[in-house]
């Protein structure tokens, strides 16, 4: 368990930061640069110092004003894997991995040293320095080493940001294993919404120094009022699925949610597996009539729940398109243009058929939800 | 031994043995205070680094003349460590240790300072993060991220040292065994009519141990690049 409540003050700016989260799995910190993000976990590994507050992670108070509680960072038992790998140029791969090891407290959890190796897939590095390595093998090589500390929890801050694209897809797979190989809770820091919503369980929003929002991925991205954090340009519905078949002649995958079924590109998880699709807004249409010979594969039929006021652009003028939410057994953010919102004659509790394109759903985003009982086995 | 007389052995001897001393002493300080100039701020610290130069820019004589006042027998340092621990350094070959190693110190503490200055201190945090406590993390992470520039200063510093010759004729002046190193012998030999052979035969030498030590040195700072694994 992650218990935050800290407060600090940097030069102008303030942070006043206070969550909970009981989850594993990942908690996501999300907002725009300069929010705040990076100092909050610099926070929990005592890298900045709370002017009031307490922080305390599985049980251990780590920092607590009140009492005169301020662990030092080498006793804080975290794990940091930094945007840069910062990796000690001067030592092996292998030294900077038994770095944190043979410094770690005994008597916890303990990582196995061969397991790291194999699920990052650094073992023929070993005995390179760290300048010789790529971006990405480098911050392989440190997520084994923030892993290898034992840790009672991993704090990334945005640990993919330094990498082009390539080497980011190349990454993400390896922070999933890691999650789901080892059980230590990760607090994730990144202003990239794919990452988390792939990643995370737990989101919590950060605003200019505050929490603006705390609590499931799927629940915060569907949420209106919080549609200025999550982003408008990457406005989307993330809905929970599950794996449910697959059509090998056509290269379609069934999944199965909670109001229906959505067939999308093939996707490699097995049955049962359960996954998170994202939808984008603007990649949705709707239909007040059942429609017929279209080339969208998926039509599901729902209500308009929630018809999103007229936002305002940053220039005054307003925006041509408008978000419209419409609930198929779970909230689907459609937008379309005020135009036909007019045409339509579109209004709330309105019956409507929303028409998806199947290769219109990111398949980057089909992260593999993850529950800690399937980690315990 | 016929290649050099016992006076030019005994210089070259005497030399050495005042340089190692010298660094001996003036290292571990110099390290210190370029840690202090390099990470501390502090109300005077311009002051500080002022006095710490002042070797560098002022006449090696007044130098020496200090040291001669200070340390002398009759001075405050001087007589208290005569009167404590019997130990004289006037006219010894300890005074010209002393005086060799301020003249280096500036030297030293610059090229340590700017590699120390040159360490990113992110490596530093991750390493606390990683358990490893203050001290820990200077002799793992700082200090060899700082070699090169310790060995720049040990080399620097050593070659000052060995061509020490204001401070240490003023101080200590010229005593056969005790305090004739090198330059001041060549300097001897000068003075005399007839000497330009044996003060030949000085410059000959120092310009050999200076060769020695600037290929040693460069094969130093190659192997600590390859350590290092920047590459060259």
């Amino acid at each position: 368990m992650i218990a935050i409540d800290v407060q600090k003050q940097l030069g102008s700016f303030s942070i006043s930061t206070k969550f909970e989260s009981q989850a594993r799995g990942i908690v996501a910190l999300f907002g725009q640069s300069g929010s705040g993000k990076t100092s909050i976990i610099n926070m929990i590994a005592g890298l900045l110092k709370p002017d009031s507050g307490r922080i305390e992670i599985d049980g251990r108070v780590l920092f607590d004003a009140e009492n005169n509680i301020n662990l030092k960072i080498e006793e804080r038992r975290i794990g940091y894997v930094f945007q840069e790998s910062r990796l000690f140029p001067h030592l092996s791969v292998r030294r900077n991995l038994h770095y944190g090891r043979k410094r770690a407290p005994t008597g916890g959890r303990e990582v196995d040293f061969d397991q790291v190796i194999d699920v990052l897939g650094i073992g023929h590095l070993l005995d390179q320095k760290p300048l010789t390595l790529s971006g990405g093998e480098q911050q392989r090589v440190a997520l084994g080493r923030a892993l290898l500390s034992n840790p009672d929890i991993l704090l990334m801050d945005e640990p993919l940001a330094s990498l082009d694209v390539a080497r980011k897809s190349e990454i993400l797979p390896f922070i999933e294993m890691v999650r789901d190989s080892f059980d230590v809770p990760i607090v994730y820091v990144s202003h990239a919404i794919d990452e988390i919503i792939r990643l995370a369980d737990t989101l919590v929003l950060v605003d200019n120094g505050e929490i603006a929002a705390v609590g499931p991925v799927e629940a915060l991205t569907s949420r209106l009022d919080l549609r200025r954090l999550t982003g408008r340009y990457d406005a989307g519905s993330v809905i929970p699925a599950t794996v449910d078949s697959h059509d090998e002649k056509y290269g379609l995958t069934t999944l199965s949610f909670n109001g229906g079924t959505l067939r999308v590109p093939h996707v490699t998880a097995r049955e049962g597996t359960n996954v998170r699709v994202r939808i984008r807004a603007h990649e949705v249409s709707l239909s007040l009539q059942k429609p017929d010979g279209v080339s969208q594969i998926n039509v599901l039929h729902g209500k308009i729940r929630e018809i999103g006021g007229i936002r305002d652009n940053h220039d005054g003028t307003t925006p041509h398109d408008i978000d419209i939410c419409v609930d198929i057994g779970v909230p689907l953010w459609v937008r379309i243009t005020r135009w036909s919102l007019d045409q339509m004659a579109l209004s709330e509790g309105k019956e409507v058929y929303a028409l998806i394109k199947s290769t219109s759903i990111d398949r980057q985003s089909l992260g593999q939800k993850t529950h800690i009982t399937e980690i315990k086995k | 031994m016929d290649i050099f007389t016992p006076l030019e052995i005994e210089a070259i001897w005497l030399s050495l043995k005042i340089s190692f001393w010298a660094m001996l002493w003036s290292m571990p300080l110099a390290l210190g205070t370029a840690w202090i100039l390099a990470r501390c701020d502090f109300p005077g610290k311009f002051l500080f680094d002022g006095i710490i130069h002042l070797p560098l820019v002022l006449p090696p004589v007044v130098i020496g003349y200090v040291l001669l006042v200070l340390m002398g027998k009759q001075g405050i340092i001087g007589k208290f460590l005569y009167d404590t621990l019997g130990i004289t350094f006037t006219f010894s070959w300890r005074g010209a240790a002393v005086a060799a190693g301020i003249m280096a110190f500036p030297l030293i503490v610059r090229a340590i300072r700017l590699s120390l200055e040159a360490v990113d201190q992110r490596f530093e945090a991750a390493a606390r993060t990683l358990g490893a406590n203050p001290i820990s993390v200077f002799l793992t992470i700082t200090l060899p991220l700082t070699m090169p520039g310790i060995i720049v200063g040990a080399i620097l510093g050593f070659a000052r040292c060995l061509g020490e010759f204001g401070a240490t004729i003023t101080f200590v002046s010229n005593i056969p065994g005790e305090t004739r190193t090198l330059p001041i012998a060549l300097y001897g030999f000068s003075q005399v009519p007839g000497g330009e052979e044996a003060a030949f035969r000085i410059v000959v030498i120092s310009v050999v141990i200076a060769l020695f030590a600037l290929a040693g040195s460069e094969i130093l700072a190659r192997r600590m690049q390859a350590r290092i694994g920047t590459g060259s």
